[in-house]
């Protein structure tokens, strides 16, 4: 299905903001990061996705972001749309935003040209020669730079940035693309537990209207956001439930004391 | 475009200052003083300034795909060379029954090759506004056609760039044979007048200069537009994070192979205003050094910057003329030399060390 048919039954799509994964497998050179993995999302959900080191989860958001096809299996956005016949940037377009594990924004454009970027917008060459801020734009983007907390230094280059802001400009960056599913990978990476507070506080009030998954191996953090909680080992789904169930599940202890 | 916004960009003002000066003095010091006045400017002087404008324009264009989007072309000197050729094509046919066979049609290559009549692409080059456009939409096409089938398969990096370097090797070589129909080794020369003004004058040579000047700042204007606008923005996030911006939901094909075509139009126009100036193109102007010596400007004038691409193509080029008329011999290894020298020493150019003395003081 092209990008074309699915904007239009988007709106009507039930599951909008859901995700389907199915059967997934992928190896590299043998090596079966992903086998046979199946994991569904709500629409609105919060999910976390924990696991040792090698257990699939970024193999997984490349899956989902069309970055690595998979061998086999299928993963759908909603009812509609198949994510695995889109390109990196249809991904986009459809709604679906990621947030990398190493803070990767433009390192040589300022802190307001990353977040112009982000905007949604008409991403065609031929726009984005002639686009001009509008006033609403403007707005959204003063709101998402005081929320990250970098409305003093938006003329500042990126690249001058702490590790920790940076992570808050991918966020901000994420939160301005408006997407319907936000991929999360270790958000609270090299940040003060003040802002990783901050960042659970976040997380929380944006499921609801979207659907996060969030990749973390800071367990306090987890527990303190999670209601869901997929453990991934050795590129399959170990366990699912709630902190709880899986904090007394004894694979789970067995996996991770074996680490 | 107020004051404001070049008051950031001292170096872009001071460009085109430049430009508006020399393009008035040079032709009336040249036109308008007596030979042997102290101030009188030679015509050989205007000529060689007029083909330092013309490098600067494609250094502008090659610092814009180079620079900006991180896209390390050694192959634009093909487009260089065939807007050249398109308006020698026209300067060609102007010929008409000057030329040493007296044949009305066919240039003397042509009838000397015993050619019966002229080839289906070569009509329509007797038309100076069709030969404009094939200066424009050669070159674009070629760049259209290259580039969508590189950028589309991903292709980028130091492979992009051996590709690019491939592509003007093979149309030398094609370029190099007598049944192509472009005058073989030889190429094009013996142009007699563009839209009627006698290349010879010192006058038409005064026109072309002045042209020159209008269009190195026209390039530089519409290149610095894009690079200022949304699009320049997400040019310089593919050259830095490529991935990173697609997953942005940027089709960072399309945004490559649009600044591709894009400059290689301008350096396809460059190639144009070159050709009535030097009086010739042959084959040789798609040899790899050359578009290896261009990058070389961008890289000493300080890439990513536009103007830096200016003034580096001015600067090569003038210790060339000095250096390949003192030193000959020596020219090549100075130019190598001068490379290394850039690469590890000044990486942001010449435009760097003005900002780096800043940064000190």
């Amino acid at each position: 299905m092209s990008i074309d048919d699915a904007e239009a039954p988007l709106s009507r799509d039930h599951h909008r903001g859901a995700l389907f994964v199915e059967a997934v497998s992928v190896s590299f050179d043998g090596f079966k990061a992903l086998n046979d993995l199946t994991l569904y999302m709500d629409p609105g959900e919060l999910r976390c996705l924990i696991g040792p080191n090698g257990a699939g989860k970024t193999t997984l958001m490349d899956v989902i972001t069309g970055k690595t096809r998979p061998d086999a299996g299928e993963v759908f956005f909603g009812d509609r749309i198949d994510l695995l016949q889109l390109s990196e940037a249809q991904i986009a377009e459809v709604g679906i935003g990621r947030k990398f594990q190493k803070p990767t924004v433009f390192e040589q454009l300022s802190v307001r040209e990353n977040l112009a970027l982000a905007l949604k917008q008409d991403r065609r060459v031929r726009a984005t020669l002639r686009a001009r801020l509008t006033g609403s734009e403007r707005d959204r983007m003063d709101e998402a730079a005081v929320l990250i907390g970098l409305a003093e230094n938006q003329q500042r280059l990126a690249g001058t940035l702490s590790h920790g802001q940076k992570q808050w400009l991918e966020i901000g960056m994420l939160l301005l693309q408006e997407p319907h599913l936000m991929l999360i990978d270790e958000p609270v990476a090299g940040m003060t537990r003040g802002e990783i507070e901050r960042t659970a506080e976040l997380l929380q009030a944006l499921a609801g209207e979207r659907s996060v998954l969030v990749v973390e191996h800071d367990m306090e953090f987890v527990r303190s956001i999670a209601r869901h909680v997929t453990v991934l080992h050795q590129g399959h789904v170990l366990a699912e439930g709630s902190m709880a169930q899986i904090q007394s599940d004894p694979r789970v202890i067995e996996v991770y004391l074996g680490e | 475009m107020g004051l404001p916004t070049w008051r950031q960009e001292p170096g872009g003002f001071a460009l085109l200052v430049v430009l508006a000066i020399v393009a008035v003095l040079v032709p009336l010091l040249n036109l308008a003083l007596p030979v042997d006045s102290a101030l009188h400017v030679p015509n050989y002087t205007v000529t060689l300034l007029g083909k330092y404008l013309c490098y600067a324009l494609a250094a502008v264009a090659l610092d814009l795909v180079w620079g900006y989007c991180g896209i390390l072309s050694l192959g634009h000197g093909a487009f260089f060379a065939l807007g050249g050729y398109a308006m020698g094509m026209y300067l060609m046919r102007q010929i008409g029954e000057r030329g040493v066979y007296g044949n009305a049609l066919l240039p003397d290559f042509m009838v000397f090759l015993n050619w019966q009549e002229l080839p289906w692409y070569w009509q329509g080059f007797n038309h100076f506004p069709f030969a404009l456009l094939m200066v424009v939409l050669v070159p674009g096409a070629l760049a259209f056609a290259f580039g969508y089938l590189a950028f589309r398969s991903r292709v980028s990096g130091v492979y992009l760039s051996i590709i690019t370097q491939a592509l003007t090797f093979a149309l030398m070589l094609a370029f190099f044979r007598n049944d192509m129909g472009f005058g073989g080794n030889n190429g094009l020369t013996d142009f007699k007048e563009l839209l009627g003004f006698d290349l010879q004058a010192p006058t038409t040579r005064a026109g072309l200069f002045v042209a020159s000047a209008l269009a190195l700042a026209g390039g530089y204007l519409l290149a610095r537009a894009v690079v200022r606008s949304r699009a320049g923005h997400v040019l310089i996030a593919v050259r830095d994070a490529e991935s990173r911006s697609r997953f942005l939901g940027y089709r960072v094909e399309h945004y490559k192979l649009a600044v591709f075509v894009l400059s290689a139009v301008l350096t396809g126009i460059a190639g144009a205003l070159y050709v009535p100036q030097v009086g010739i193109i042959n084959p040789g102007e798609f040899a790899p050094l050359n578009s290896i010596e261009m990058v070389v400007w961008v890289a000493l004038g300080g890439r990513g910057t536009l103007y830096g691409a200016a003034l580096g193509a001015g600067v090569v080029n003038y210790l060339k003329t000095v250096l390949t008329g003192a030193l000959p011999e020596v020219w090549l290894f100075f130019l190598g030399g001068l490379f290394m020298l850039v690469t590890v020493a000044l990486p942001l150019g010449l435009v760097g060390l003005r900002a780096r003395r800043r940064s000190v003081a």
